[in-house]
């Protein structure tokens, strides 16, 4: 039914629907788009043989509506897709958000804007993935770096999708969804699969949005089970009911929406280091440029320059500390993306002024040459 | 809150969240009689058929129509219902998932998602609640409106004919349709329940009156039983259009059951085949 655990040389876009299935997805829609067709292709193949269901639809806005009623109808769901189906998907991205619904939204990012660069990375939807959805929210976003994190953030984003009730966002890029390495799957037993908590009191009792002291969100009933949920897109109350003009409870439930993903920060922060121990210079990456990115560190060290790399996994929630750590460490900070500068303005923003900043923005859909990001490593360390 | 002993109505008492009530729909509206229509057919339907059924409804007044009903609704987004109420269905085949649209929710905005239900033949019953214009935005042109009606988009006569839903979905592929107005209240009751027995994508039409927007600008009638007496005077039942000239019938509403095949097998059952296929059996 799954992938035997051991090493297998797989596609990143395949290794994101393994990664899936054993995390317990058993429905996907989407709509086929480049670089993120692969995904839907053997989801096609594969969802039915684990007794799930793979659905074509007309198109993402659908794609996303999909999987939300799947969702409700008890099910783990995802879908992927690129820029134009991400901006398409932001309508229903809302609506996942307000009605705590969890679902996962792979972005396999190519160049924009617009059709853009069809077949090209990119990391131009990182400030889409946190704010792409009118009103405000709270949103969880990994940026996988090697097909071996399409597996297991994969199996991550499912996980904190049913923790949080929330939409999670795998932004990966073009580069991240071809590349063909090794990927270890471990044994079944080995791998915490997060299960969706179900309401233990009876339906007279369950208030569908008012969570227990302590807690975030309230368990989620799926239809047909008896709890007569109103799962409503206008702004309601902890009941559900549509509440018109009433501020006090809408500023409840959008603080709440806010708050349960912001102020768990810290729980769902994942990133890693490397040479940072007497760095001087670091590297703040992510995504296929995190690779490049390692690259120039230890090339820069080869040199005699004391330089790190810290790679975030997680976009969103911006873990500000780490930054702040580091910013009091180092004398600079290089930030290299595939974008014209965005996850920079957040690194300066947590920096506070301890270290300089060092943007280094690349677009056209081609990756950073790791001696661009070694000479700006020369240049912070001049 | 109206009280719980004023609730008089039994369909109320036992299918309504009554705490939630009164309802927001404008004095005459006919939304009130299509949830009429819709737990009458229960009460026949029975017990066990309500318990199994879940409701999706999209953005605008129609769509608070199942969130009265003591049952799971979703109140999903603008034109985007069937699209969840597919995946709903698709992954719950035992439950009724029934569908509640405007005509510009279905036909408007949810245009792709409505024919593309229809093609795959996926087992909803779409209830389309036409008024012939936006109503909860202030009645601006639908694609229902009348060619050369006036509304708050049309000052000067709309120049847009409007779409035959019935024509429509038979094109598109749906295997149950009717259509009927508020007027007919038994016959639209009948079509339903047959509609939520049947196998595959079946669409019901229900015109109903907009005394507020539809009454006042396009049919100069803004009193809910004028317009009710014109759905009486200008709807032609099928039986009846079939020995009529269509000059005769212009401008009228064609009512009855348009269409119910059986030739074509429901999408969650070919679904069921398609799994035993991919598990090798």
């Amino acid at each position: 039914m799954y992938v035997e655990p051991g090493i297998h040389l797989m596609q990143g876009d395949e290794a994101i629907v393994e990664g899936s299935l054993i995390a317990g997805c058993r429905f996907f829609a989407g709509y086929p788009i480049t670089p993120a067709t692969e995904i839907a292709e053997r989801m096609s193949r594969r969802m039915p043989q684990v007794g799930g269901v793979f659905m074509q639809m007309e198109d993402e806005l659908a794609s996303i509506l999909a999987i939300i009623g799947a969702s409700w109808a008890g099910k783990k769901a995802m879908t992927a897709t690129s820029g134009p189906g991400y901006s398409l998907m932001q309508e229903g991205l809302g609506y996942a958000i307000l009605t705590e619904t969890p679902i996962v939204i792979t972005d396999v990012q190519r160049g924009g804007p617009s059709t853009g660069l069809v077949t090209l990375p990119s990391q131009g939807d990182v400030m889409q993935a946190r704010w792409g959805s009118h009103g405000d929210y709270g949103i969880i976003a990994l940026a996988p770096s090697s097909a071996q994190d399409m597996f297991d953030l994969a199996i991550r984003a499912f996980n904190l999708s049913e923790e949080y009730r929330n939409p999670v966002v795998i932004l990966a890029d073009e580069v991240i969804a071809h590349v063909r390495e090794p990927v270890k799957v471990p044994p079944l037993e080995e791998i915490e699969i997060v299960e969706r908590r179900k309401p233990s009191v009876p339906p007279e009792e369950y208030i569908p949005y008012l969570p227990d002291p302590g807690e975030w969100v309230t368990p989620m009933p799926a239809f047909g089970e008896g709890y007569n949920m109103l799962v409503e897109s206008v702004m309601h109350d902890e009941f559900g009911h549509r509440i018109g003009t009433d501020h006090v409870a809408a500023e409840r439930t959008i603080k709440r929406v806010y708050y349960k993903i912001e102020k768990n920060v810290e729980k769902i922060a994942m990133y890693e280091t490397e040479l940072m121990e007497d760095a001087e210079i670091a590297v703040v990456s992510y995504g296929s440029t995190a690779r490049t990115s390692l690259r120039a560190v230890r090339e820069a060290r080869k040199l005699g320059i004391k330089a790190g790399i810290l790679r975030l996994i997680t976009l969103w929630p911006f873990y500000d500390k780490i930054i702040e750590d580091i910013a009091s460490q180092v004398r600079a900070i290089v930030v290299p993306e595939m974008n014209m500068g965005k996850i920079v303005r957040e690194v300066e923003r947590a920096a506070k002024g301890n270290a300089e900043v060092m943007s280094l923005p690349k677009v056209g859909g081609v990756l950073h040459h790791p001696d661009e990001v070694l000479s700006a490593i020369k240049k912070a360390a001049r | 809150m109206i009280p719980e002993s004023e609730f008089e109505n039994i369909l109320a008492k036992k299918y309504m969240r009554t705490e939630i009530m009164p309802h927001a729909f404008c004095p005459g509206c006919g939304l009130g009689i299509i949830e009429r229509i819709i737990l009458m057919a229960f009460e026949e339907l029975g017990w066990d058929e309500w318990e199994k059924t879940v409701f999706v409804s999209g953005i605008g007044c129609s769509g608070w129509v199942p969130l009265y009903f003591r049952r799971d609704a979703a109140h999903t987004l603008h034109g985007r219902a069937l699209a969840f109420a597919t995946a709903l269905k698709a992954s719950r085949p035992e439950l009724n998932v029934i569908v509640i649209m405007g005509d510009g929710d279905s036909m408007g905005i949810g245009g792709n998602h409505l024919i593309h239900a229809a093609r795959r033949n996926i087992g909803i019953t779409a209830i389309i609640a036409t008024n012939m214009l936006y109503s909860l935005t202030g009645g601006q042109m639908a694609p229902t409106t009348p060619e050369g009606a006036r509304t708050q988009t049309t000052p000067y006569g709309s120049i847009e004919p409007n779409f035959d839903l019935m024509e429509l979905l038979k094109a598109a592929g749906a295997t149950y349709l009717a259509r009927w107005t508020t007027y007919h209240f038994m016959q639209a009751k009948n079509s339903l329940k047959k509609a939520i027995k049947h196998k595959g994508f079946a669409a019901i039409e229900i015109l109903f009156q907009c005394p507020t927007y539809a009454g006042r600008y396009i049919l100069n009638k803004p009193d809910p039983r004028d317009m009710l007496q014109w759905f009486k005077e200008n709807s032609v039942p099928l039986t009846v259009a079939k020995k009529k000239d269509p000059e005769e019938l212009k401008g009228k509403i064609l009512v009855g059951e348009f269409l119910h095949r059986t030739d074509r097998v429901e999408y969650t059952e070919k679904l069921k085949e398609l799994e035993k296929r991919a598990k090798g059996g």
